[in-house]
């Protein structure tokens, strides 16, 4: 038998997703032709907003590459635009005027940005949020410092706005409304959301209405009605989505605002099919993902010839895709006069959730902050649930109203509901898959059902079902043990530290089963750090479970002398210090003097017997200890700044000086080396630092996590802040975050490309209380810490047998 | 004459999961106090590159050298595998809370 011709125009996710519920149905039954104008294979365009952001690249979100095309024998026609629909022949007209005959047409055009029309929207520098193209457009001009101005703070413009502010730019979101996105939250959610990407450092207007873009061959501003300017080097208009029906409706098809489809997905052309974007459905346009998969499974059905539930509409549910910010909504969640609400609102702890209940049926939710139940709320929204019973309990989430075990929840779970948003994967697919593929770890089912292959969000549930359907514990690659000496990672034993109380390495060693008696030379550092940290003041410095170094404060060389580096704060020194320096050259007979890369000067080849004599010598000067040989605070590295430079636009030395006294002494995870840069030239080169300062006109630009060792890394941009104060506040506040939370011995580095700067920023940056508070504990730390401990021991007041020899014989 | 039991020290001058160090004519000896209390005497060089062993963490019977981790039995001297070699030991001794070590007669070095 001859297979019938189904030629598909628009190969993005809703054409693609059709064709692939197809050939789940009748493999066989079509020779298939897909026509697509952009250049490229089916991607997901719901994850160009990571893209955008730098957290994934286009490889990343590819869902259908050419390989599958092929294996499934569709003709993939890409870049090729498709210009007319000849029905009464029964084929489509490219613009090459090539004619391809069809049995039944897919049309799967999409929709198309709207560009606001006001003098200068041609400008180049102005682009839409839509396709890959426009990603690229915007990363174009995206370099830090910029000046970008989002228009439209629904879900895109926002997630626009997050990109480049994470790129480094000062970015604006203009808004018509008094709320953002408005169409998915209420007016408290909008608020919270907009304190959160206040504090990353995006600036808002809102009721405010564009009157024109400045600028004759490139974008300079743009104007107001009310007359306000704000300068911009770029413009991305997210003000909403056209469904595209010209095609449809040059050949004769019936459109409205859409292109009009029954509940089988059928046009007025019943050999004509349409999903997606470019549909109108009882009345309906719809500009989620959601929706889409649920026409491909209809529209699939009815290609097939197979009989299906017809298509009624969707229920959808929201979830920005801003990392560090935890935002679901779905159904009405506004209310009306039929309806009540149930509330929880905890401002300062960041959680909203609101739920509207109508007589015994919920419909609708917003959850801000914790969004771990929405997929449920939703469930029961779409499921049409009778939630009286669990009515008291309802806003506490789903086992709290079901008094449910965790874990339970998964056998709870319907076969229907969605798991994964981001690729339409429900619990009945995911379970499937696990046991006809014989399936066993979470990356085997992303790579067999696309759950939680986006945006990740739900991998802890597909976790879940796998543990559930395999009836044992998932092995993940568990935490790695701290060392041989224990099964335990470094997260169990901080935590068990914390949550037991306990305060000795011995007390620790016992509780965690610790296998030997006295660990080894990983595992103790690593323990009296961490006992450090968490009982700053009370718990005594275990010195036999130092290295060499930071037991007698100093850097042992290859030839077993030492190293002995003076503070010299910010970098900065004098002719009294410099003299002093010079004077412990000469009276120690010291051999070798050089300036290091931190801006200090080295001297090196002390006998260790020496080392109590030289220092005392320097303190006399001064001077204390420098800690070159620390997991601690080393320098602070700086330019000259605004006081010399004729570039310089701040203090940098300055507050370098104000950095280095704040942080001295502090003990951390790993060495810490920060720098401040007057100006973006960056003479300090601080892209390469722990913590960085780059100074601006405007203000202060904060990175982190930069290193310069074995594997380079340039610094990720936490945020802009307006003043000194501010940037001593984030600093602190890093430190301690970081202190707390990294394993030992990794550098901040290595800790944020662990945990990811998102998970840092949202801390440091997005909620000002944790950022408070942790800068608080820092200084509260600081306060035992600050102890030069060159001082103590040429005082011979600590740890005198270090520097003596037991005796002499022979 | 031939090697002598020679008193260095008291127990309690060595601390505890740490080291001090005896000068002596054939260079400098490491007097190790284990967390059980056990006493090692060894040369005070890591059969890798010298480094001083001293200086090392103590944990169980054996330390890590400060400069490259290699790990050495105390009662051996022997390098913990994958590495490889040996540090000399020397035999001690406790009496009545005195450290004495097995080392050649100073006057014999000295006359010799």
């Amino acid at each position: 038998m001859e297979k019938k011709r189904l030629v598909v125009v628009g190969n993005g996710m809703a054409g693609i997703r059709t064709v692939e519920e197809l050939l789940k149905l009748a493999p066989d039954l079509y020779d298939i032709t897909v026509f697509g104008d952009e250049p490229r294979v089916n991607y997901n365009r719901i994850m160009l907003s990571p893209m955008l952001s730098g957290e994934k690249g286009f490889a990343d979100i590819v869902l259908n590459d050419a390989e599958w095309y092929a294996a499934n024998g569709i003709h993939l026609r890409l870049g090729t635009r498709v210009s007319g629909i000849d029905r009464a022949a029964r084929r489509i007209i490219t613009e090459g005027a090539e004619q391809v005959p069809y049995d039944r047409l897919l049309l799967s055009t999409g929709a198309r940005p709207v560009i606001l029309p006001v003098p200068g929207a041609h400008l180049p520098q102005v682009v839409s949020f839509r396709d890959a193209d426009d990603v690229a457009r915007m990363l174009a001009v995206a370099r830090p410092g910029a000046r970008a101005v989002v228009i439209g703070g629904g879900l895109l413009g926002l997630e626009a706005a997050n990109g480049l502010n994470a790129r480094g730019m000062r970015v604006t979101v203009v808004h018509l409304m008094e709320t953002l996105m408005e169409r998915q939250l209420d007016a408290a959610a909008g608020a919270l959301l907009r304190q959160a990407l206040e504090a990353r450092g995006i600036r808002f207007r809102m009721r405010a209405v564009t009157d024109s873009i400045l600028g004759r061959e490139a974008v300079e501003g743009i104007r107001f009605k009310d007359g306000a300017e704000d300068e911009a080097d770029l413009i991305v208009m997210a003000v909403g989505i056209r469904p595209n029906t010209e095609l449809a409706a040059n050949g004769g098809i019936k459109c409205d605002r859409g292109i009009l489809v029954d509940d089988r997905l059928r046009t007025s052309d019943p050999a004509v099919v349409s999903v997606g974007e470019c549909v109108q459905h009882r009345g309906q346009c719809y500009g989620l993902v959601a929706p889409l998969f649920d026409m491909a499974k209809v529209c699939a059905a009815d290609l097939a010839g197979l009989e299906t539930a017809p298509y009624t509409g969707t229920v959808t549910a929201t979830r920005l895709k801003v990392t560090g910010i935890e935002l679901f909504s779905a159904g009405d969640f506004v209310g009306n006069a039929g309806t009540e609400e149930i509330v929880y609102k905890d401002i300062r702890g960041g959680i909203y959730k609101k739920l509207v209940v109508a007589g015994d049926r919920l419909v609708g939710v917003v959850l801000y902050g914790e969004t771990g139940d929405g997929p449920w709320y939703f469930e029961q929204i779409r499921a049409g649930a009778d939630i009286g019973a669990l009515r008291p309990r309802l806003i506490f989430g789903q086992a709290h109203a079901c008094g449910r075990q965790e874990g339970d929840d998964i056998a709870a779970m319907s076969d229907d509901m969605q798991v994964c948003g981001c690729n339409g994967v429900s619990k009945g697919a995911i379970v499937r898959a696990i046991t006809e593929k014989g399936l066993t770890s979470l990356d085997e089912v992303k790579a067999h059902t696309k759950a939680s292959a986006s945006c990740g969000q739900c991998a802890g549930t597909v976790r879940k079902i796998l543990a559930a359907t395999l009836g044992t514990e998932v092995v993940e690659a568990a935490a790695p043990p701290i060392c041989g000496c224990s099964a335990h990672g470094h997260d169990a034993v901080r935590k068990a530290i914390v949550e037991r109380g306990l305060t000795s390495i011995p007390q620790v060693m016992a509780a965690l089963g610790w296998k030997t008696a006295d660990g080894c030379a990983k595992c103790r550092p690593a323990l009296n750090y961490y006992l450090l940290c968490a009982w700053p003041g009370a718990y005594a410095d275990h010195q036999p479970s130092r290295l060499v170094n930071e037991r007698v404060h100093a850097n042992i060389q290859a030839d077993g002398s030492y190293s002995v580096v003076p503070r010299l704060w910010g970098g900065l020194t004098s002719a009294r210090e410099l003299r002093a320096i010079a004077d412990v050259v000469d009276k120690f007979h010291i051999p070798t003097v050089k300036v290091t890369g931190g801006q200090r000067i080295d001297l090196l080849g002390v006998a260790k017997a020496d080392l109590p004599a030289v220092w005392a010598d320097l303190n006399a000067a001064g001077m204390v200890s420098g800690h070159a040989y620390a997991k601690g605070l080393r320098t602070v590295k700086t330019c000259v700044g605004k006081a010399w430079c004729r570039f310089g636009t701040q203090d940098s030395t300055g507050l370098g000086v104000q950095l280095e006294r704040m942080t001295w002494g502090a003990w951390t995870p790993h060495k810490v080396k920060m720098a401040v840069s007057g100006c973006p030239r960056n003479c300090a080169e601080a892209t390469i630092k722990d913590f960085a300062v780059i100074c601006t006109e405007a203000g202060y630009d904060l990175l982190v996590g930069g290193n310069g060792g074995m594997e380079l890394r340039g610094t990720d941009r936490l945020c802009q802040v307006a003043t000194e104060a501010e940037v001593l506040e984030y600093c602190g506040a890093f430190l301690q975050i970081y202190r707390e939370e990294a394993w030992y011995l990794e550098r901040t580095a290595a800790w944020i490309g662990r945990v990811g700067i998102e998970t840092v920023r949202a801390r440091v940056v997005g909620d000002a209380a944790v950022r408070r508070a942790a800068h608080g504990r820092f200084l509260a730390a600081q306060k035992t810490a600050q102890v030069d401990p060159w001082a103590e021991r040429a005082a011979q007041a600590r740890d005198a047998h270090e520097f003596n020899r037991l005796c002499q014989v022979g | 004459m031939g090697p002598h039991w020679i008193n260095v020290g008291r127990v309690e001058e060595i601390p505890p999961l740490g080291a001090r160090l005896i000068d002596s004519g054939q260079g400098q000896i490491a007097v190790f106090k284990a967390g059980d209390g056990s006493l090692f005497a060894l040369h005070n060089g890591c059969p890798h590159r010298q480094g001083p062993l001293s200086e090392g963490l103590v944990s169980g019977h054996t330390v890590t050298c400060p400069l490259h981790n290699w790990v050495i039995d105390l009662a051996s001297g022997e390098a913990r595998a994958p590495d490889n070699g040996c540090t000399p030991t020397v035999p001690l001794k406790v009496v009545d809370g005195t450290i004495l070590l097995h080392l050649p007669d100073p006057r014999a070095v000295v006359s010799g």
